[in-house]
């Protein structure tokens, strides 16, 4: 599998401006009864869409959307890899909020989804601009560590092994840390519990 | 003996000296290539991983370090296979058929090791100090109550360990956290980490690893340790430890894992120099009195939003304005009233069980509680061990007679009700007191259910008077 370079991602914008969503929000935990990771994109927020006919992610306006912007400590709670698997299959390329979870963001580098941070008055206004407008076009750059829209330019934190590993097309971290083999055997002869805790 | 690792007397903290130990190298990313000492698998992160593996035609590296069980999706009542559930027999083959192939030792539910799998790698001296261990499930955190960097990851990840028995990661800073004095009857682990988080809120952890220290910690057993462990994911780090100190050592003794004789010995003169030492420094440092937590519950949607049993729901305007919108959803979701208080909140089903709360420990905590008392008319009541060894013990001591003479159901070992991915789950709008780990929206099952987490003991208080109580009050009716 070769990896793709990804130094933005352009598109329209879905809004959901709110703190602490968890993984089991976006991905409820029925849905993972699953060995594959198809067919998740459309029960992205299935339990909240059920509940609030207005979700974003009930809006026609916002379909085709390819930058979730939210809040603070995005998805927080389990590891389930299932969740930026569902956003990505819905059609989400790149997420802008307030700060993430760690596991959740790790897994998305790991996706090549970008996610990426703002300051919280920015995210306001870029939130305000897309509901005024959902048709207005977000960019994503990775490579300038920016997110623009209309006339609006915010300067956008990743951090830089992630930022790294995106803009060189080197997420698929599997052949890197394959191609260690030697270090790995090397590393693990000098652990003591793997030699008899320094026994004869 | 082969000691390469700093010394208690030196200032290192014990994540940096295992950190280092376990470090392959650096990537191009600036990540830290990291060795991993144990690998725990189970059914629900483990299928596409195994499939990443199949398309690129790559084998286990180390099958001997990786130990597979099944727990999320398992029916604790009728387990007759086929399962029901089309779709859980179906993951339930599926791991089957991943670790003959892959050559990974399952235990299944013929196999009387099995249980949930943070419960099963501790019981069987898998979970070690000094060890990196991890799990495709945030909880994997549970096991740093031993002194191992445990860390949950996602199922790419899991597919790089099984492929290279290491992983990519950037290194956490380390907060140590002390907790002074000694807690107060009817307060458990469970208030502690419930507690840490409410001061230190859910994503206060979010970039750092967190080291419990303090007489809290050092009076706890080790079944204690874990669950306080287990929830420090729930307060955003990315993994939480105890050092090792006599206890870590005296559990560990004659597990089936861990070795015997004069190794032993050698094992645990290592384990116990690990422990940060008196000079070890760290990035943050935060001091809690241990003898102002009360028993605690949660009465909103994330577990840092939780009071003292004594105390009332907060108001909206209680919180700094950004965080009013979410404190308004949760009461909102909730149905619960600012001002009132939480003691006396009714409940409709109580469950006792989940990676947090499962063990010997809690369940006899429960069962001092339920014994010689009766569930409340119109509560369904569960009690669910963390594994079949629990199960066993607990039988041996008679507990499952106390809780279904008290009117709890006793099930099979599994992950049942806390995140409801078996047939064990929430109806409607009902209102669980839980001992599990998160009371997020709909977590328990039902879109619309509501969870109230709280110790095992607290559970079996409400689950006895058909509200939320405060323990020490049928502990002081009772003698």
């Amino acid at each position: 599998m070769s990896d793709s370079q990804i130094t933005n991602v352009r598109g329209t914008a879905i809004p959901l401006l709110l703190d602490d969503i968890d993984t089991d929000r976006i991905i409820p935990a029925r849905f993972l009864r699953c060995v594959t990771f198809d067919g998740l994109g459309e029960h992205a927020f299935e339990d909240d869409r059920q509940q609030d006919t207005g979700h974003p992610f009930n809006q026609e306006r916002f379909a085709g959307a390819a930058v979730l912007v939210t809040g603070r400590n995005f998805g927080c709670g389990s590891s389930r890899e299932h969740a930026p698997q569902a956003l990505m299959r819905w059609g989400v390329r790149a997420i802008v909020a307030e700060s993430y979870a760690e596991i959740f963001f790790g897994n998305c580098t790991a996706l090549g989804v970008p996610a990426v941070t703002l300051e919280r008055d920015r995210l306001e206004e870029l939130t305000a601009s897309v509901e005024a407008d959902p048709s207005i076009e977000i960019t994503v750059d990775l490579e300038a560590g920016s997110v623009g829209w209309g006339e609006q330019t915010a300067t956008a934190e990743l951090a830089e092994s992630a930022r790294t590993a995106l803009i060189s097309g080197e997420w698929d971290f599997l052949s890197q840390l394959l191609a260690n083999s030697e270090a790995i055997r090397e590393t693990a002869a000098t652990i003591p519990y793997l030699s008899g805790f320094g026994g004869a | 003996m082969n000691q390469p690792t700093a010394s208690s007397s030196g200032s290192r903290n014990l994540f940096d000296t295992v950190w280092d130990q376990h470090t392959v190298g650096e990537l191009p990313s600036g990540q830290t290539q990291l060795f991993i000492g144990q690998h725990l698998v189970h059914e629900v992160t483990s299928p596409q991983a195994f499939e990443m593996l199949r398309d690129r035609g790559l084998g286990v590296m180390c099958p001997d370090r990786t130990l597979a069980t099944v727990d999320h999706i398992i029916p604790t009542d009728d387990q007759a296979r086929p399962f029901a559930d089309g779709l859980a027999e179906e993951m339930m083959s599926a791991i089957e058929r991943n670790c003959v192939e892959f050559g990974i030792e399952l235990l299944g539910l013929d196999d009387p090791r099995q249980g949930i799998v943070h419960v099963v790698g501790p019981e069987l001296g898998l979970t070690q100090p000094g060890i990196t261990l991890v799990c495709g499930d945030s909880h994997t955190s549970t096991h740093g109550a031993f002194g191992a960097i445990a860390l949950g990851i996602g199922t790419s990840q899991v597919a790089q360990v099984l492929a290279t028995q290491t992983l990519a990661m950037n290194r956490p800073q380390v907060r140590r956290i002390e907790v002074t004095g000694s807690l107060s009857d009817g307060v458990f682990a469970k208030d502690v980490i419930l507690a840490i988080i409410r001061q230190l809120g859910v994503q206060g952890g979010v970039g750092f690893a967190y080291e419990y220290t303090g007489n809290v910690f050092d009076e706890m057993n080790m079944e204690e340790r874990m669950t306080v462990c287990n929830m420090s994911i729930e307060g955003g780090a990315r993994c939480g430890y105890v050092n090792p100190d006599a206890k870590t050592v005296e559990f560990l003794r004659g597990l089936p894992a861990v070795p015997e004789g004069e190794e032993f010995q050698r094992a645990a003169e290592w384990w116990l120099s690990l422990a940060s030492g008196p000079q070890a420094t760290f990035d943050d440092d935060v001091t809690i009195d241990g003898t102002a937590i009360e028993p605690t519950v949660t009465w909103g949607i994330n577990p840092g939003q939780s009071v003292g049993v004594g105390e009332s729901i907060p108001a909206v305007g209680d919180y700094e304005v950004e965080e009013q919108a979410g404190v308004a959803e949760a009461l909102e979701f909730m149905g619960l009233e600012s001002g009132n208080p939480i003691r006396g909140q009714a409940i409709d089903v109580a469950f006792i069980g989940s990676c947090t709360n499962s063990r010997l420990s809690d369940l006899r905590e429960a069962a001092a509680v339920a014994s010689g008392r009766r569930v409340s008319d119109g509560v369904r009541a569960l009690v669910v061990p963390g594994s079949q060894q629990v199960a066993e013990q607990a039988e041996a001591e008679g507990l499952d007679r106390i809780f279904s003479e008290a009117g709890f159901q006793w099930r099979a070992a599994g992950c049942s009700m806390c995140l409801a991915m078996n047939p064990d789950k929430l109806q409607g709008r009902e209102m669980c007191a839980s001992s599990s780990n998160r009371n997020f929206k709909g977590r328990q099952g039902s879109p619309t259910g509501r969870t109230l987490l709280m110790s095992p003991a607290m559970v079996a208080a409400a689950a006895i008077q058909g509200h939320v109580t405060d323990v020490r009050d049928l502990a002081e009716a009772a003698s």
